[in-house]
């Protein structure tokens, strides 16, 4: 057979035949074995976004529990003990099993839709990171159900979690949290760098790139840049405690501030990892809901850029309690205080935008305001803390919990509910209800606000973080009770948000391709998007094409193998079409491997040595190329 | 068939493989690089941290590491760097004798480097538990194997590939050029830890 002979689309091969044959090409394989096999990356951001929805539920529940130890002075219902467990697995849970994989979670749903692609990149090491994931997240939360779960705090700091006051085995189980999140982290990274600089639609030049994309690639860049320290940090803290190094042992002239500057090397970037994703939604929502593009896109650009940059020159601000040399403190509280011109250009970027358009107050645009005014507070109790005088009285109070729960929930979760709210008819092929929507809306915004504004007055009355209880007669208790009332109510308005969820999906409106008129590629693919995407490969001529009728179609993909198009990466021209790897078993077996290897190393240092063997085979055969088929062309490596 | 969409370009004369920075391979090689040399540059950063703890480094009483299995292995990792680019060229036009031959040179290369690092570890004169330094003495020559074990494998792997049919597919020449610069980052990144383990020790008072 020779090349001119396959099946490719175009215009003898279209519309339900071409469907049909690429929905036979696309599809997976029934069965458990084929949802474990599966490399679509449609079905492994979904998976990604429930199991990160459950990790939230369990750390929320924890934090009704502190709330209600918390409510009243002096009580014991829960020792204190426990509570550093709750608080631990609280923080753990929120950071690395929900914050970072949610947002994981919908850039790996939508980025390919974004750009007009088939596939992500490397497809089966995407479906490998999910099951990585999910190990580590099991392995922190039935250790925490067997009573060894960890409670050093979710930056597990030595000397408290090494060897000498950290007995048992919680911290191991912290620290193997962590490698495996790290690993997950940092194959879905790769995955969509790859994906954004090599697989953009014909034309998708750079400056034409939805800004999502744009924090996206800057976001996955930072993974790529932070996350092998606090990898190196937790892997120095297991020989520590496994095998007797010294890293952190001062009797032995190691440092534990070592740990620190290795943890916030990583945790500070961690903050824009996760904020990030969220200045992706924003612009994204804001543009559609006010009819226009995004006001200055070049200086959006360049402001999530220089956060990037900015985010690794700012750690040592979570260390000035530590006692640092005199321009150490002036450095970082500049490099902390320069942080907000980006942020602040930004926030006047979408308010002119609002200003410029014609907005429209659907549920998404309203998350969008809410994360306004919440981020902004946040905001400024930050360059608050930058300064050191200021920091070194609020240090671990109740003031920083107040700052960094509005920043991470008004700068990250409030935009990720209005992106769920805007995608899910992408998702589901139904809208979400409006009315039940704004109800939990109002009721969020709310009720957040009275849970997390008192304690910035409880944290200048002096009250500490991570501490079980509080004594009667400071001032303490109608902040505290405040705080605990309004967390059940957030607790409330989630549980109508999940329930709009799922009800809607049998209840809400068809909404067909493109329900909020928007500009972007993901709406020209019908809801929810067939296995393979795009029947051809859409090819553009503006940043939002679907508006200024910018868009056309290319032919010639194949039809009876997987395949896409690969462009270069600043003017997208076409260079490659590049086989999508089949579904494979393999990734999961790897996955299982390497946790046999992780679990069983926090017991024996042997453990990674043996382990290493069924690992090896399963990567071998993960990448071995399936067998030939008389084609003319190669199909898959 | 007449609501045909009226296509601007056909892609079927678009090729299917290619080298360098065209491929999708080379990317993610070059990402997984990025990560890993992020890894060295902070174990580097930890090994100074640590040394400004110390009057003297290596502390007293310890001695620095003996010079001749390290040096032995610096020496056959830069000439491993000659098959290596032959290797890389072979692939590139597709010649898959000499790419045959070349990686099972590589390979048997990798299996003596395996051998040498032995020996380092056996000459650093300190054990990881006597002391800061002695940990992050072990801490870089153990991340620095687990690269030469890593390419070592792949390398392994690789060349029983290209004994197969598959070995004919150009997509696997793509491979054995990013195996080839992966083992240029392996050894370009052993430059600074060489020096850091044997020689810094001995220029620092």
């Amino acid at each position: 057979m020779s090349a001119a002979e396959l099946a490719r689309d175009g215009p003898a091969l279209h519309g339900p035949e071409l469907a049909a044959r690429l929905e036979r090409t696309w599809s997976r394989d029934p069965g458990l074995l084929g949802w474990l096999a599966t490399v679509d990356h449609k079905e492994i951001g979904r998976r990604y976004l429930v199991t990160a929805f459950v990790f939230l539920a369990l750390a929320g529940v924890l934090a009704l529990a502190m709330r209600v130890q918390l409510a009243r002075p002096d009580q014991n219902i829960i020792g204190a003990a426990r509570y550093n467990e709750i608080f631990t697995m609280h923080g753990t849970t929120m950071m690395f099993l929900f914050a970072v994989p949610v947002m994981d979670a919908v850039a790996i749903y939508l980025i390919p839709l974004m750009l007009g692609s088939r596939a992500t990149s490397f497809a089966r090491l995407n479906a490998f990171s999910y099951y990585v994931y999910l190990a580590g997240g099991l392995l922190l939360w039935i250790a925490f159900v067997l009573n060894v779960g960890p409670d050093v705090g979710w930056f597990a700091y030595v000397p408290l979690s090494g060897p000498e006051y950290g007995v048992g085995k919680r911290a191991d189980i912290w620290a193997q949290m962590v490698t495996f999140t790290e690993v997950a982290a940092l194959s879905v990274a790769v995955v969509l760098t790859a994906t954004i600089l090599k697989q953009r639609a014909p034309g998708m030049s750079l400056d034409r790139m939805p800004l999502f994309a744009w924090a996206i690639l800057v976001t996955s860049l930072m993974v790529i840049f932070s996350m092998p320290s606090v990898a190196l940090a937790s892997g120095m803290l297991l020989s520590d405690r496994l095998v007797g190094t010294q890293f952190y042992n001062p009797t032995e002239n190691g440092d534990a501030l070592l740990w620190q500057h290795l943890f916030w090397f990583f945790g500070h970037p961690e903050v824009y990892i996760i904020f990030l994703p969220a200045v992706g939604f924003v612009s994204e929502i804001t543009a559609t809901f006010c009819r226009r593009p995004v006001f200055a896109y070049p200086v959006m650009v360049m402001a999530v850029v220089s956060i990037g940059l900015l985010a690794f020159g700012l750690w040592v601000h979570h260390m000035f309690a530590t006692g640092l040399p005199r321009v150490g403190y002036s450095f970082y509280t500049a490099a902390s205080m320069a942080v907000a011109i980006p942020t602040g250009i930004q926030i006047f970027c979408w308010i002119t935008t609002i200003w410029l358009g014609r907005p429209r107050f659907a549920v998404p645009f309203l998350y969008v305001l809410a994360f306004i005014v919440t981020f902004v507070i946040g905001g400024l109790t930050g360059v608050m803390v930058a300064s050191v005088p200021l920091d070194l009285q609020l240090h671990d109070s109740y003031f920083i919990v107040a700052h960094f729960h509005y920043v991470l929930i008004g700068g990250a979760v409030f935009p990720l509910l209005g992106a769920i709210t805007y995608w899910y008819p992408k998702v589901t092929g139904r809208l979400m209800s409006e009315r039940l929507g704004k109800v939990s809306f109002w009721l969020l915004f709310g009720s957040f606000q009275l849970t997390f504004f008192p304690m910035h007055l409880s944290g200048m009355l002096g009250m500490p973080r991570r501490v079980y209880t509080y004594p009667a007669g400071l001032g303490l208790e109608l902040p505290n009770l405040l705080s605990s009332i309004g967390a059940f109510l957030v607790a409330l308005a989630f549980v109508l948000f999940i329930a709009n969820v799922v009800l809607s999906l049998r209840r809400g409106a068809i909404a067909g391709p493109n329900p909020w008129d928007a500009g972007g590629l993901e709406w020209a693919t019908s809801s929810p998007p067939p296995s393979y995407n795009f029947a051809h490969v859409p090819s553009v001529g503006s940043a939002m094409p679907l508006w200024d009728g910018a868009l056309q179609w290319m032919s010639g993909l194949r039809v009876d193998e997987k395949e896409m198009l690969l462009t270069t990466v600043v003017s997208a021209r076409p260079v490659l079409r590049e086989p999508v790897p089949e579904p494979s078993i393999w990734p999961f077996i790897s996955a299982l491997a390497l946790t046999v290897m992780f679990v069983s190393s926090i017991f024996s240092p042997w453990a990674v040595l043996f382990g290493l063997l069924p690992l090896g085979i399963a990567l071998i055969a993960w990448f071995w190329p399936k067998q030939l088929e008389p084609t003319a062309e190669p199909v898959i490596e | 068939m007449s609501d045909a969409p009226t296509f601007e370009r056909d892609l079927a004369d678009v090729p299917t493989s290619a080298f360098g920075a065209r491929s999708l391979t080379w990317w993610g090689v070059i990402a997984f690089m990025a990560i890993e040399a992020t890894g060295f540059a902070l174990a580097i950063a930890a090994y100074f941290f640590l040394m400004a703890h110390e009057h003297s480094w290596p502390p007293e009483p310890w001695l620095p590491p003996d010079l001749l299995a390290g040096s032995l292995f610096t020496a056959v990792i830069l000439l491993s760097e000659v098959p290596n680019t032959l290797a890389k060229r072979a692939a590139e036009k597709h010649d898959l004798p000499a790419v045959r031959q070349l990686l099972i040179l590589m390979a048997v290369i990798g299996a003596v480097l395996l051998v040498l690092r032995g020996f380092e570890f056996n000459s650093l004169n300190v054990r990881w538990t006597d002391n800061a330094y002695g940990s992050v003495m072990w801490l870089l020559l153990f991340l620095h194997t687990t690269h030469i074990a890593t390419d070592w494998a792949d390398t392994l792997v690789l060349a029983a590939l290209m004994h197969t049919r598959e070995g004919e597919e150009d997509r696997r020449f793509t491979d054995t050029s990013e195996n080839s610069l992966y083992w240029r980052f392996v050894w370009l990144t052993w430059l600074p830890i060489y020096l850091l383990l044997y020689w810094v020790p001995r220029w620092v008072p």
